[in-house]
């Protein structure tokens, strides 16, 4: 691969890791891990380590989903490798 | 107009749409059967991809689960939908790069191979045929209530109402047919929420209802159910976890790669214009897909507190004693959707300690206060026992809602579970005459006669399932998760490493996926039964029953996964590395520029 396809790569590596850290973070973290801890706090009737599991998280994974998709389209802009 | 009427009127009605859309663009070319010609956009793609995704596990049979388990279902609901963003970010761009039609098209090529793709193609079979015979589980529930007969007879109508169903189009057919399915079923889904969030708590929004206090009263919905069912002898609402963290952690990691691995969801990305368009397309599914899933909570705790208002009125909104002698209702004067759902033998009634009343309660409760107060009001077992899987269609029957929710209601389940199991098929079916006839062993094969492979392959696929499905492993959720557990542990490490590894070889990828796809099946088939045929399990031979650090069956693809991963990795450094040509086609993959349209051809 060349100079540019490298770097192309890594940016793609790099913005995946960032999105795949705070999927990682609220459903296995907030959601299951902490949820005890998080538990005393509350969101209107929610215990907070509840409401990630079954609501907050699935919020959170369509706005990861959706920035990815944008900042992938600026990335391959960028090296000039869109479609 | 009686209920039954109104059922039929209504199921009926959705019926024709579906077959008029499936008759008005029927499938011509093979090319247009498999990927509808590539030109679909990716709001109505996304749309396709949520009702083919949302099957009769996520409609009928999910929130039936979460209101048994409580806070613990949500692995269900984290990991049905946390898949979608791997898939978004390490699979779909770049297999549509890659551009061909199949899974093990991508596995065969990528490992210059056709033992790897033969490999695949087993892996993708045996994921398929148990996420099918899950299918069939809620295909019998739905029809034996729509029609009135048995739970058996339900399965045999919907083993030949699939058959017809998949036989008809192709997926371009399917396409258009899965947008109205989409729609049909999240109608059907979320109206009796709103009505229900509205009786219980005020508010519309099911999301939000959930959250907020109950009607008249200070105490939010969560709370009180929470001390209802701990009164009742069952965990506590909010916090029993599924088995422990360690299990959920595996179970919500074994569904979400499951997700991102199995064939057909990802043979939807093959079906968008382009690269960027996969990546969105993910997104708007996973959109269409929330609107269910963020919902699906609601309905299951408001399904519990609904099923408990009946048995014991007064209990949730007056206050009533819940071990009063005269607080549970009377079996004679039940009311009628029981009487209904008696029919089909789900939901059952035995009157142990002869008062004539039903009661309704966790009998194997360790909580030694709970177990004195039982005693002390003469309760000698529980009487009630409702399969978890006719929660969601009993739903608007409990809340006594009006008989066209209820059939709307019967409408959307079937929609859900027709729709998946199409498209199912269709996988399996491209696996079949696509991968391994044309693929490997018939190369030479003409257009009409991989077409007839195809379809002999489907109505084979029915039988077994539907088979299997009079005998199921589990509720229909409960057996869909093996599948994914099954996916993911052979089919996802090889697709990912086929992208992110250039250096992973052929010899690498085909252990990783026969370890993980054996360690899986083994550990699975000692609990369900060899081919989940059951009196076929070996529990002794593993040590007991979830041995594996009390891993349940289900959760167990997230382990094979990890198995997978470093078989592969272990073998791929103990062989040579893939030939230059293979890193090229891997650096190739990985840009988006000089995206074409899908094409079947074998290189």
């Amino acid at each position: 691969m060349d100079k540019s396809g490298e770097a192309y790569w890594k940016a793609t590596l790099g913005l995946v890791s960032k999105i795949l850290l705070v999927w990682f973070l609220v459903s296995f973290g907030a959601g299951i891990l902490f949820a005890d801890w998080l538990n005393n706090i509350h969101l209107g009737g929610y215990p907070l380590g509840f409401w990630f599991a079954q609501q907050g998280s699935m919020y959170i994974f369509v706005a990861l989903i959706f920035i990815y998709a944008k900042k992938m389209g600026e990335i391959d802009r960028k090296f000039d490798v869109h479609e | 107009m009686d209920l039954q009427t109104t059922i039929y009127l209504v199921v009926g009605a959705t019926f024709a749409l579906y077959i008029g859309i499936a008759i008005w663009s029927r499938a011509g070319s093979t090319s247009e059967f498999y990927v509808a010609g590539g030109g679909v956009s990716p709001r109505l793609n996304g749309m396709a991809t949520a009702a083919d995704w949302m099957s009769a596990a996520s409609f009928i049979s999910m929130a039936g689960l979460i209101s048994n388990m409580g806070y613990g279902g949500g692995l269900f609901l984290m990991g049905w939908t946390g898949g979608y963003v791997l898939l978004a970010t390490l699979l779909a761009p770049y297999l549509r790069k890659f551009g061909k039609f199949t899974v093990p098209q991508f596995i065969g090529d990528r490992y210059y191979s056709k033992s790897a793709a033969t490999v695949a193609v087993l892996c993708l079979l045996v994921a398929s045929l148990t996420y099918i015979i899950g299918q069939m589980t809620g295909v019998g529930v739905a029809f034996s209530r729509f029609l009135g007969v048995s739970k058996e007879v339900g399965v045999y109508v919907g083993m030949g109402v699939v058959f017809t169903y998949a036989v008809f189009g192709g997926m371009k057919g399917i396409t258009y047919t899965q947008v109205a399915q989409y729609i049909v079923l999240i109608f059907a889904y979320t109206i009796p929420a709103i009505f229900i969030s509205m009786q219980l708590t005020g508010n519309p929004i099911p999301q939000l209802g959930l959250g907020s206090s109950l009607s008249g009263q200070d105490i939010s919905l969560l709370a009180k159910l929470d001390q209802v069912v701990t009164e009742l002898g069952f965990g506590r609402y909010t916090t029993t976890t599924a088995g422990s963290t360690l299990n959920m952690f595996v179970y919500t990691f074994s569904l979400m790669i499951g997700t991102a691995g199995l064939p057909h969801v990802i043979m939807r990305f093959f079906t968008v214009p382009t690269v960027a368009a996969a990546r969105s397309s993910a997104g708007w599914a996973l959109v269409f897909i929330a609107i269910l899933y963020t919902t699906a909570p609601a309905v299951a705790a408001m399904a519990k507190t609904n099923l408990i208002r009946t048995i014991t009125p007064g209990v949730v909104l007056q206050n009533a004693d819940i071990y009063g002698s005269d607080s549970a209702i009377k079996y004679d004067e039940r009311p009628d959707w029981m009487k209904r759902w008696e029919k089909t033998g789900l939901l059952k009634f035995e009157d142990k300690n002869g008062d004539g009343r039903i009661q309704y309660y966790n009998d194997k409760t360790k909580d030694e206060a709970v177990k004195a107060k039982i005693d002390a009001a003469g309760w000698k077992g529980n009487e009630l026992t409702v399969n978890a899987d006719i929660i969601v269609l009993a739903n608007p029957e409990i809340a006594l809602l009006p008989d066209w929710v209820i059939a709307l209601v019967a409408a959307g389940g079937l929609a859900a579970a027709l729709s998946t199991a199409a498209g199912l098929l269709l996988a399996i079916s491209s696996a079949i005459s696509h991968d391994l006839v044309k693929g490997v062993f018939i190369p030479g094969i003409s257009e009409k006669g991989e077409l007839m492979a195809g379809k002999i392959a489907m109505a084979c696929s029915i039988i077994v399932a539907g088979y299997l499905g009079l005998n199921p492993p589990g509720f229909a959720a409960g057996t869909v998760a093996l599948a994914f557990g099954i996916a993911a542990s052979s089919l996802f490490p090889a697709i990912m490493m086929g992208i992110f590894s250039k250096k992973m070889n052929k010899e690498g990828a085909m252990a990783g996926m026969l370890a993980g796809l054996g360690i899986t099946l083994f550990y699975v088939f000692a609990h369900k039964g060899i081919f989940f045929i059951k009196g076929t399990e070996y529990l002794d031979t593993i040590g007991g029953a979830n041995s594996f650090f009390g891993i349940t069956p289900e959760a167990f693809g997230g382990v094979g996964a990890m198995i997978n991963f470093f078989v592969a990795f272990v073998v791929d450094k103990l062989t040579k590395e893939p030939p230059e040509h293979i890193q090229h086609l891997v650096e190739h993959v990985r840009t988006p520029r000089g995206s074409k349209a899908v094409d079947g051809a074998h290189v």
